[in-house]
């Protein structure tokens, strides 16, 4: 591990002792937040898998209903039939904080409260499949909501867990050694610099006695 | 207040029209782009795309990836499913987890 480009005193000793305490302590905050992320994550992330495979079934099922209402009805009715809706949604965005990841939550609001306002057309000129197709896009859209919830959560919180993970690899293999490598280095040099004293005091006091009263 | 649309070729999207949610055909891979941009800046917190077309502009889904809104969400087409969006979620746990640790 390198050694920080620091002076050996104690000023910087005291300093770096202080770095470590810190470091020491955020590196345990930030496993406690990566392991609590990673929980709520491997919960969310079964969720949406769940939610992933329904919809897509539901969607698939009505995509067939779609392809026959398709290929019984003449293209132009189709899309005429479906041009003006009746219903119209609304999203309501409120936040949620998961450990500091703020997640977004979706409520859903409808033009018009009845759940027959989604036939936009009349029954005369249009397939019945075209009515099971509108029918189960109806019935799987709460879920779909989830889904785009659910998805943008996960997205959001894969981000922050490899972030805080890199933090956490980053203060336990290069921060802290570093700290604790350079705290020894400055130790040593310090009681290094101690002992040579002692020694050439001691020195000095031989000379000094040998010189004034002949010692030995 | 904020709107949810759909984004896909007609057959595939034609049908969420009826539920209330704005539906753009598109097939073209400059113009969804664009148009992506434009619903993210203008109140849209949902886009469901469908995998053909999220195929033709995957850096643009990706870089709405880390930012809060909107929500771009993978549905399959009216040709069926490509599982692109199951591997989307794959990649997400190998991303957090280091391996890809479902199934």
């Amino acid at each position: 591990m390198a050694r920080l480009n620091v002076n050996p005193t104690r000023m910087e000793l005291s300093k770096l002792k202080k770095k470590l305490a810190s470091a020491r302590r955020g590196h345990k905050l930030l496993k406690d937040k990566r392991d609590e992320l990673m929980r709520q994550f491997m919960i969310l992330i079964k969720e949406n898998r769940q939610l992933r495979t329904e919809v897509e079934q539901a969607i698939n099922e009505a995509n067939r209903y779609m392809a026959v209402a398709g290929s019984v009805m003449q293209r132009e009715v189709l899309e005429t039939a479906l041009m003006l809706p009746k219903q119209e949604v609304e999203i309501k965005v409120t936040e949620k904080n998961v450990m500091s990841v703020y997640i977004p939550e979706f409520t859903t609001k409808f033009r018009t409260e009845d759940t027959n306002d989604i036939y936009s057309y009349g029954m005369a000129f249009t397939s019945i499949d075209l009515d099971g197709a509108v029918c189960a896009l109806s019935a799987v859209f709460p879920k779909m909501i989830r889904l785009a919830e659910i998805e943008k959560a996960c997205q959001l919180m894969a981000d922050e867990i490899e972030k805080t993970r890199r933090r956490v690899n980053a203060l336990e293999h290069i921060m802290i050694p570093d700290y604790e490598e350079t705290i020894k280095f400055i130790t040593m040099k310090l009681s290094e610099n101690e002992r040579s004293t002692t020694t050439s005091l001691m020195k000095v006091k031989d000379m000094v006695l040998k010189q004034s009263h002949n010692y030995h | 207040m904020y709107k949810a649309a759909v984004i896909g070729d007609s057959a595939s999207v034609s049908g969420f029209a009826a539920l209330g949610l704005s539906v753009f055909r598109e097939t073209e891979p400059e113009k969804i782009t664009k148009l992506i941009s434009r619903l993210a800046a203008n109140d849209f917190a949902v886009i469901y795309i469908t995998e053909p077309a999220a195929a033709l502009v995957s850096n643009t889904i990706a870089k709405y990836r880390s930012s809060k809104l909107p929500s771009i969400v993978l549905i399959p087409a009216i040709e069926g499913n490509t599982g692109d969006g199951m591997r989307a979620l794959h990649e997400a746990v190998e991303k957090a987890v280091g391996s890809d640790i479902l199934n």
